[in-house]
């Protein structure tokens, strides 16, 4: 990848982070679960994958060998998420400055980063596998939110939880529709077209 | 080969920290992880300056040899508080069998300054506590508060309605002044289970 074509990708990412570190960004963002869960974790990855690009060629030659086939990658993406997931850890950001530090770096680095770097590297089936299984657990998770009798979270109300839920019933079914329709009416949509880095949707 | 080794390496590395972070699978919430965490090793309570329904001024240190069940209130709540409320009504006639040495029941508002003595007085004579073995009480002193709050691990917010949503459990506090346990207030059967406990 060139220079001339890295950069603005790689400054989209460095410019998206800053603004999700500015405080009022963080605090606005932080107020709600829903815009927690849904817009600042999900944005801290896709800066990691634009910034990813950033990497020297020297770091990809050294790190290639260990994630040929994508697994190893997509595996530190698959954990690093679930953490993220958990209610106890989002209660944690709040209420530490050493874990919201955590997530500010965990999200690009670990989330973001691996996923454009690996996801190009998955064959069709794996593409296919990973995607089904990410839907149907954001689905799995919003009936999860919607029904819990308890609040999950010390810093969110219990309404939130059930907008939260709703959310990520209303993103599993969009997303699952738009696979379907990829999948069946543009039959070769999973197959890599070239290029290994076009992931958009973190 | 060193894919698959290091993708092993990752699927170890990555359920150990999964089962660190959850405490061994058992704790998804932080309420939860507090539960877990205060049965596994009992905390000092603080001695914090309290007033009570009569504005008698008193401080936990006076009740180490025996044992307290502390739930944190504030008297404008009608949802879960007044489940608290319910249970701490049934435990204290449970509890009047264990005579002067048994068990005390203490709410203790989060919010002094509405509560004032004369809204604790009117909780206590709603729920017919008896000041006794059931006291209502305030911190004055917002820092002691904070730090109370903090050592129970009690997180209180703002709800829409003016009110407050918070952690709302009953905490047991054992004979040497350690919070031993919380019970959640959602437990079916709660003030029995307590009861049972309490016997002990």
């Amino acid at each position: 990848m060139t220079s001339s074509a890295a950069l603005p990708r790689w400054a989209a990412g460095l410019l998206l982070f800053a603004i999700l570190a500015l405080p009022a960004a963080r605090r606005g963002l932080e107020a709600e679960m829903v815009t927690h869960m849904l817009v600042q974790i999900p944005l801290l990855a896709l800066s990691g994958v634009l910034l990813v690009s950033a990497a020297g060629g020297c770091m990809r030659r050294i790190l290639e060998p260990y994630n040929e086939s994508g697994l190893s990658g997509m595996l530190v993406v698959l954990f690093a998420s679930s953490f993220w997931m958990l209610p106890r850890a989002l209660d944690a950001a709040l209420d530490r400055p050493a874990m919201e530090l955590f997530k500010f770096v965990s999200l690009p680095l670990l989330v973001g980063a691996p996923l454009a770097v690996s996801w190009g590297r998955l064959g069709p089936v794996g593409r296919g596998f990973v995607l089904a299984n990410t839907i149907s657990m954001i689905a799995a998770l919003g009936w999860l939110y919607r029904q819990s009798p308890v609040r999950l979270c010390n810093y969110y109300l219990i309404d939130q939880q059930v907008v939260l839920g709703d959310c990520l019933l209303w993103v599993a079914l969009a997303w699952g529709l738009a696979c379907t329709a990829r999948a069946f009416i543009s039959p070769r949509g999973f197959a890599p077209e070239g290029s290994s880095q076009d992931v958009r949707s973190p | 080969m060193r894919s698959l080794l290091s993708a092993l390496s990752v699927l170890c590395f990555g359920s150990a920290t999964l089962w660190a972070a959850t405490d061994g699978l058992r704790a998804f919430t932080s309420e939860q992880a507090r539960r877990l965490a205060v049965e596994e090793s009992p905390r000092p309570v603080p001695t914090a300056v309290l007033e009570d329904q009569d504005g008698v001024a008193f401080s936990l240190a006076e009740y180490r040899g025996r044992r307290l069940l502390v739930d944190f209130i504030y008297t404008r709540c009608r949802t879960i508080c007044t489940a608290l409320g319910a249970s701490f009504a049934r435990l204290s006639n449970d509890l009047a069998a264990h005579g002067p040495d048994g068990p005390v029941l203490l709410s203790i508002s989060f919010d002094p300054d509405v509560d004032t003595v004369a809204q604790l007085r009117a909780y206590a004579d709603l729920y017919h506590a008896d000041g006794k073995i059931w006291r209502i009480a305030r911190v004055p002193s917002k820092e002691a508060l904070a730090a109370m709050l903090t050592t129970f691990e009690v997180v209180v917010i703002p709800d829409a309605l003016g009110g407050f949503q918070h952690n709302a459990a009953i905490h047991l506090v054992d004979d040497s002044g350690r919070l031993a346990r919380v019970f959640g207030y959602e437990e079916a059967g709660l003030a029995g289970d307590i009861t049972a406990s309490i016997a002990r």
